[in-house]
């Protein structure tokens, strides 16, 4: 009952990404209008939904359907990438602490220590402001700054319980290098842990991204992301709600994917949930 | 009944095994001289981090790009305001000069001169800080309150379909962004039923608060719902809960006088990584609800680069997050009567 329990949490939360995804991706197939054309098809400012603009229209007249598909690119990319990006980080700091161990190990780990006792978000809008003037280019490399900690930890953990073990011994008394010890030893049983954490982090990532455009610190106009879009919702939220709505369910539905996705790959990998 | 009532369950003929599959950690068996040892040890293990800390803040002011100072006060800013800020933040001199300036006034409470608004940092900190107080402690009372009710209603019969609709919920609220929350509650009830008011303080008026608690406490709920249904599930597995049960107890009465009680260590954990929820949603639901709090002062001093108030800001929000994580790990000295059995 359990197993397919997780597994209906892998195919809804899968399902969830793939139609968010190639919604977006086939944006420009899916809708007629420019996401950025003003008054698009004869639209008026803050037209409600009708058959022509299924999801209304933003308040210089813009289709807002479109512009939902185009900013889940933005999204959905940012979620992703930064995400390949902290795995990269951390597997090399993680591989590298357990690895050599010593001075370099309590160097590392002390400061994973130090970037986690911060709020993650506290910190990461702190950082901003080192910049001259936001954009979606700095939300990225902050979010790859602080979100590397919790792999590196991972990592660090599956290098210095493998080291001691008998096949990875083995392999070094049979010659084998650092690097196809890691590659083909290290690596692969970390694998399940490494998954599911880089997982659950994109939907942390598309949240970070879209807290921070809200807040004017991330994507800038004309750049489109959810969590832009939702500050012009937030301008327009009496007397057009729809501009906040949408964004919202879209970006709603993409982290509930992402969870659901996690936690049933965290509870299929998981022994304890066996 | 009344033996069955006070302390942990604990039959006799079981005192030589494992009380709980868990099992405590061994500092907390110790005797009360030591325990005094373990909770120094704790503090004391929190020094290097706070350092890390102050010398990241630092770090804000000295890699930040262009002329923060300068930018902050227009090209024709007052020539003395920007010589001292030369004088207070040592820019002349070598960064590990600079860091032991910034560290020796911080540790007299100075956090420097705003450059947007010309008053001392730590004036206007604590001019905002009860806001957001008075907000976190709303929503972490909302979140308890409702994770631990909507755990325990999942874990009475799991697999249920109030179960499933509980832990539904949870992952729901997981997934929401705050701050789209916020907006919607904002929408519903302020906007087309006008039971609230839409946002701003209202001089400390309760029913301002209503809203930016609910939307921040609605984010932790979920956790807090997870994790007491799962400790729950654990405890109520464990020989004494049928024995108890064999005795006669009535079911809630067993859920809340034993099972609950053992659950709570790994709920206090989750509150305690709560408050990190709490700390993040701050900013966010600051800022929908025109909330005059801490988060709300950071987003408007990153948009002006006021970089004395953004770091003063960070700062004060990592040491409540670091102190707050060392309660909690007192906390579960305090909460595991096991500690008491062994004075």
């Amino acid at each position: 009952m359990q197993i397919t329990r997780h597994r209906r949490g892998i195919v809804a939360g899968g399902a969830l990404l793939f139609v968010l995804a190639a919604a977006a991706i086939l944006a420009p197939v899916l809708v007629r209008h420019d996401p950025l054309e003003i008054a698009a098809g004869g639209g008026v400012t803050l037209e409600r939904p009708t058959g022509a603009h299924p999801f209304g229209t933003d308040a210089l007249g813009r289709d807002l359907l479109a512009r939902v598909l185009w900013a889940g690119r933005v999204s959905l990319a940012v979620g992703v990438g930064v995400e390949l990006l902290v795995a990269l980080l951390g597997c090399v700091v993680g591989l590298v602490a357990g690895y050599y161990g010593g001075v370099v190990d309590g160097v590392l780990m002390r400061t994973t220590d130090v970037v986690m006792a911060f709020p993650s978000l506290v910190l990461a809008i702190g950082l901003i402001a080192v910049f001259e003037r936001p954009g979606l280019d700095k939300v990225v490399l902050v979010l790859v700054a602080l979100g590397w900690t919790t792999i590196a930890r991972i990592v660090r953990g599956a290098v210095l319980s493998l080291k001691e073990r008998e096949f990875v011994q083995a392999a070094q008394a049979l010659g084998a290098g650092h690097r196809a010890i890691i590659v083909r030893h290290v690596l692969p049983n970390a694998l399940g842990p490494l998954l599911v954490a880089a997982t659950l982090g994109v939907g942390g990532n598309m949240i970070a991204e879209a807290g921070l455009s809200f807040l004017g610190l991330g994507a800038q106009s004309p750049t489109l992301s959810w969590g832009a879009l939702l500050a012009d919702g937030q301008t327009f939220l009496v007397s057009a709600p729809w501009v906040a709505i949408f964004p919202g369910v879209a970006l709603l539905l993409a982290v509930l994917g992402v969870n659901l996705l996690g936690d049933g790959l965290r509870d299929l990998l998981d022994p304890r949930f066996q | 009944m009344g033996g069955l009532a006070t302390g942990p369950p604990s039959p006799p003929w079981r005192l030589g095994t494992p009380r709980q599959s868990r099992g405590a950690p061994r500092f907390l068996r110790q005797v009360p001289g030591e325990l005094l040892r373990v909770v120094a040890g704790r503090v004391v293990a929190v020094v290097p981090v706070v350092f890390g800390i102050t010398l990241l803040v630092f770090l804000l002011n000295a890699v930040a790009l262009g002329d923060p100072a300068r930018a902050a006060m227009g090209q024709r800013g007052d020539p003395d305001a920007l010589a001292r800020i030369r004088r207070d933040y040592a820019l002349d001199r070598p960064l590990a000069a600079q860091y032991a300036a910034w560290m020796s006034r911080l540790a007299r409470g100075d956090l420097g001169h705003s450059y947007h608004q010309q008053r001392p940092v730590t004036e206007i900190i604590v001019e905002r800080a009860p806001a957001t107080l008075r907000l976190a402690l709303a929503a972490t009372l909302i979140s308890v309150v409702a994770g631990v009710a909507m755990g325990a209603i999942a874990a009475r019969r799991p697999g249920a379909l109030l179960d499933h609709a509980m832990m539904a919920t949870a992952v729901l609220g997981i997934s929401t962004p705050v701050f789209w929350l916020g907006m919607m509650l904002s929408l519903a009830f302020a906007v087309t039923l006008g039971w609230l008011p839409v946002s701003g303080y209202g001089d400390g008026d309760w029913r301002h608060l209503v809203l930016p608690a609910l939307t921040l406490g609605a984010l932790h709920t979920g956790s807090v719902a997870r994790m007491t249904r799962g400790s729950l599930l654990e405890v109520l597995r464990q020989d004494y809960m049928t024995t108890a049960r064999a005795k006669g107890l009535s079911e809630p009465l067993l859920l809340v006088k034993h099972a609950l009680r053992n659950a709570a260590i790994p709920v206090v954990t989750v509150i305690g990584i709560g408050l990190a929820d709490l700390l993040v949603g701050a900013p966010l639901t600051e800022t929908v609800f025109a909330w005059p709090g801490l988060g709300r002062l950071l987003v408007a001093s990153v948009g002006q680069r006021d970089l004395p108030v953004v770091m003063g800001a960070v700062l004060v929000f990592a040491l409540v997050y670091v102190v707050a994580n060392l309660l909690v790990d007192l906390a579960y000295l305090a909460i595991d009567p096991r500690t008491r059995a062994d004075h």
